[in-house]
């Protein structure tokens, strides 16, 4: 763990690889997005906190291209991806993993973890991602639906680590889990950014936050109106109690 | 007898297969685009005409027809992909009954196209060949084609599940069935997906239709007549369940085999009691599953009802004052036409009250609107009732099947809700359709004229305005009372609105047969307008006149379905006088109204205003 924390990058160096400009979201007539302005770095792993309904998940939703209308700009790699559908943000090399796991019922869990589309050389094979989530293989056979809270989870993180997508959008992943999974969860966060992998990452577990992150970005009314580094949370933390109302 | 039975069983079967064929196409797209497909019975009825193209074009013998089958096949699935293309593709979000309606559309489209190229004629296919002479089974003898139809239910099922379970485009299907959007940002191309779900749905009921050349001539009510019987199929086995729709195939094929046996009048009405019988046990169908989530996108908020803008108020008034004074200079034409138009009005306010406030859908109210007329005209004929009588039963008979059939229908929503209404409908009409001792069947009732004190066309328009109008205006008085508020919050929230302790069962059935009432009201003068009733009356077109005045108009404002059966009506005269290929013309409107007015007419107006003036009513 100690080396993994070792080889964090600075964040201020070169383009950042996900570069989000004045985002604006709607859904229907209600205006969520109020020009939110972040940026992730290749390698980082970065939250974004927020108290309930500040607009993290539409965030992440808005970057895929999953809401109804959105305006600014969301470069990835230097590339404008604002108005481009869903499926091609993923084939770009963006991986979403939704608040709500988003696993197909229907499908067992080979299935479900063979359905994303490999994008790009690089992504982790079965056997890597079998020995990062040792519970998915017992259960390769079983309906998507019949896993535990926890083994959802790690199948949604799973599944989209086959396919080369190196920018990781995870939402809440510590969500309505027990502690021992939480802990299970950060460290597979960590081995996966010690494998190079970018992660974007809203929670709301504050605590899990800080066993993760490089940098934090506070999330109020659809707009992004703080940032703090891991490294001065101790000294910011009246501050962000006050943000986070805890 | 026991081997008669078993004949009729196996014919049973036969038909079986062409439903299942037809129904596990449309299952299919369902699951997938969550698009109710009306234009799945067109598409079958095209496999059909190709099919009868291609196999007597084609060389004689085995090789000529059942290329000419496939190839009929084929060819549907291929207008299939263009249709999703043009047209479905760009309403995916719209409601559900917008939905309905753009394949409704396509429907008349495809009616007037066949019309065009293949003629009114019956047209009669070659018998297949290798398969012509019949079997003897206990001494009786069974055509060998219908053994072989009997096999290809089966063999498809089989096919489509080892499609679905063993290749990777099958997994995504079923991935897509459940949640289209993760499957989308997962990177798999939708469109795609959807479009080849398109095509195989259409394929299998152009198979459908094609495997009928050799049992039945080709003609154009197939569309129709195959359709309401899918959608019962689908309905009753679960949308989206494929083995659900082969087993209510089965079921809906015995029902009819042996109905006409038991009760050879009334075989349409035994089929839609058994579909109205399983969705209120068994809301979802046979192996339906609840949807697991609802569409992300979809529907979104609805706007509270505002108070008409002023120069609403003096267009309002303006229009009233007419109708008022200029009839006495319009001639006997004109003078129907306008009391047509008032009588659509409140149909069309009927409807609107239930899928506007009420936020229920329905797709069969045209019975409500046809019993009114029906018990008027009736009354005049079997008790040469005054007409007074007739007009005042006619609201009474039509509200108390509302009660009836409301309090099935209320508790399904959606298309759920929309098929059992349509269902409701259907055995109304074949009632009035097949009753004939009573009814008169096809040839309706005639003489029912109105009594010499409102004979004069001038009188009688005036009797319809002031009644028409005025339930249209109690409807919205109604819509501004505690009722109405207790109405729209449980469209909105029912969980929240019981909360508040409103019984949202009670208060939905209640509109629904409050709206039935009104329906009938109308049908009452529409009897009286005609001087005849006939089964169209609450017919399938009719109840999606209802709703195109609605949509036209707009849902989501009270004035439009008032515009809307004012502009349908003088649309539809006009067309209908006009144009020979009106339902080309018509389902061309359907079709741009939906893709380029969604909010309607009234609503365009109201949206036009507001860009010009800040919102109404503020
Ligand atoms: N589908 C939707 N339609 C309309 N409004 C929505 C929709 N989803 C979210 N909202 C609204 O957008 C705002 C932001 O929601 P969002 O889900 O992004 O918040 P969040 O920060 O992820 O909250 P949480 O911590 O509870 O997950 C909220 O006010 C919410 O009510
Ligand atoms: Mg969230």
């Amino acid at each position: 763990m100690s080396e993994v924390m070792e080889r964090r990058r600075p964040a201020a160096a070169g383009t950042p690889m996900l570069e989000v400009r004045n985002l604006e979201a709607w859904y229907g007539e209600s205006h969520v997005l109020h020009g939110v302005n972040l940026e992730v770095h290749e390698g980082e792993v970065v939250t974004l906190l927020g108290r309930n309904g500040a607009g993290k998940t539409t965030t992440l939703r808005a970057v895929m291209g999953l809401v109804g209308r959105r305006s600014g700009s969301i470069r990835f790699r230097g590339q404008e991806v604002i108005n481009e559908r869903p499926d091609r943000v993923a084939r770009m090399g963006i991986a979403y993993c939704p608040e709500e796991r988003g696993i197909f019922a229907s499908l067992d869990v080979t299935e479900n973890l063979l359905l994303p589309p490999v994008v790009q050389e690089g992504g982790l094979d079965l056997d890597t991602i079998y020995r990062l989530f040792p519970n998915l293989k017992e259960r390769a056979r079983s309906q998507g639906t019949k896993l535990s809270g926890g083994e959802q989870q790690m199948l949604a993180i799973a599944r989209i680590l086959r396919t080369g997508a190196k920018l990781l959008l995870l939402d809440e992943p510590s969500e309505g889990l027990a502690p021992v999974i939480v802990q299970q969860i950060g460290h597979t966060i960590q081995e996966l950014k010690s494998r190079g992998f970018t992660v974007l990452l809203v929670e709301q577990n504050f605590r899990f936050a800080q066993t993760v992150a490089d940098r934090h970005y506070i999330m109020e009314h659809g707009r992004v109106v703080d940032m703090v580094r891991n490294e001065d949370l101790a000294a910011s933390m009246d501050r962000l109690h006050e943000y986070l109302g805890v | 007898m026991a081997e008669n039975l078993l004949l009729q069983a196996l014919s049973g079967l036969a038909s079986a297969s062409s439903l299942f064929l037809v129904a596990a196409g449309l299952t299919v797209i369902f699951g997938v685009t969550r698009i109710v497909n009306f234009a799945h019975g067109s598409l079958y009825m095209l496999g059909a005409y190709l099919a009868w193209t291609l196999v007597t074009a084609l060389p004689r013998g085995p090789l000529g027809f059942w290329g000419g089958v496939l190839g009929a096949a084929l060819l549907v699935g291929l207008i299939g992909v263009l249709v999703e293309v043009l047209l479905l593709r760009r309403i995916y979000r719209a409601p559900e009954l917008f939905q309905l309606l753009a394949t409704f559309g396509v429907v008349l489209i495809v009616q007037d196209l066949a019309l065009l190229v293949w003629g009114p004629q019956d047209l009669l296919g070659p018998r297949a060949p290798g398969l012509r002479g019949s079997v003897e089974i206990l001494g009786l003898r069974f055509p060998l084609y219908d053994l072989f139809l009997i096999a290809v239910g089966p063999a498809v099922l089989g096919l489509l599940l080892l499609l679905f379970h063993r290749t990777r485009w099958g997994t995504l299907v079923r991935a897509a069935t459940q949640d289209r959007e993760m499957v989308g940002a997962l990177g798999v191309n939708q469109r795609l997906l959807f479009t080849s779900v398109f095509f195989l749905g259409a394929c299998l009921a152009g198979l459908g239709g094609a495997l009928q050349l050799p049992r039945e001539s080709v003609n154009l009510h197939m569309d129709l007549a195959i359709i309401v019987e899918a959608f019962v199929v689908v309905v009753v086995g679960g949308l989206g369940s494929l083995v659900g729709a082969f087993l209510a195939a089965l079921l809906i094929g015995e029902l009819h085999a042996f109905g006409i046996l038991v009760f050879p009048r009334i075989t349409l009405v035994l089929v839609f009691l058994v579909m109205a019988v399983v969705l209120v046990l068994r809301p979802h169908g046979l192996l339906g599953r609840p949807p697991e989530a609802p569409p992300a996108g979809a529907g979104g908020a609805e706007p509270p009802l505002r108070p008409a803008p002023p120069a609403l108020r003096r267009l309002g008034a303006a229009a009233l004052a007419a109708a008022v004074l200029l009839p006495p200079f319009a001639d006997a034409y004109a003078l129907s036409v306008l009391t047509e138009m008032a009588i659509f009005v409140l149909f069309a306010a009927s409807l609107h009250f239930i899928m506007g406030p009420g936020g229920m859908a329905s797709f069969g109210h045209a019975a409500y609107f046809g019993l009114g007329a029906y018990a008027a005209a009736l009354l005049a004929k079997w008790a040469a009732a005054p007409m007074a009588a007739g007009l005042l039963l006619a609201p009474f008979a039509a509200g108390l099947f509302g009660l009836l059939f409301g309090w099935f229908c209320v508790r399904l929503s959606g298309v759920y809700a929309a098929m059992l209404t349509l269902a409701f409908a259907q055995i109304a009409w074949s009632v009035a359709f097949q009753w004939v001792e009573v009814t008169g069947g096809d040839n309706g009732i005639l003489g029912v004229w109105p009594d010499a004190w409102a004979a004069d066309p001038l009188a009688y328009y005036y009797l319809t305005l002031a009644f028409c109008l005025g339930a249209t205006l109690l409807l919205r008085r109604v819509l501004h009372a505690p009722f109405g508020y207790a109405l729209r919050a449980q469209r909105d929230s029912p969980l929240r609105a019981e909360a508040l302790g409103v019984d949202a069962f009670q208060v939905r059935w209640l509109a629904f047969s409050l709206a039935a009432l009104a329906a009938g009201i109308a049908g009452g003068f529409f009897a009286y307008a005609k001087g005849s009733v006939f089964p169209t009356a609450l017919s399938i077109p009719r109840s999606v006149d209802a709703l195109l005045m609605v949509l036209l108009g707009g849902v989501r404002t009270l004035s439009g379905p008032i515009v809307g059966a004012i502009a349908f009506t003088g649309l539809q005269e006009q067309l209908m006088r006009l144009v020979e290929l009106w339902r080309l013309a018509l389902g061309a409107v359907i079709v741009a109204l939906v893709l380029f007015f969604p909010q309607g007419l009234a609503g365009a107006a109201r949206a036009a205003y507001e860009r010009r003036h800040g919102p109404a009513g503020a």
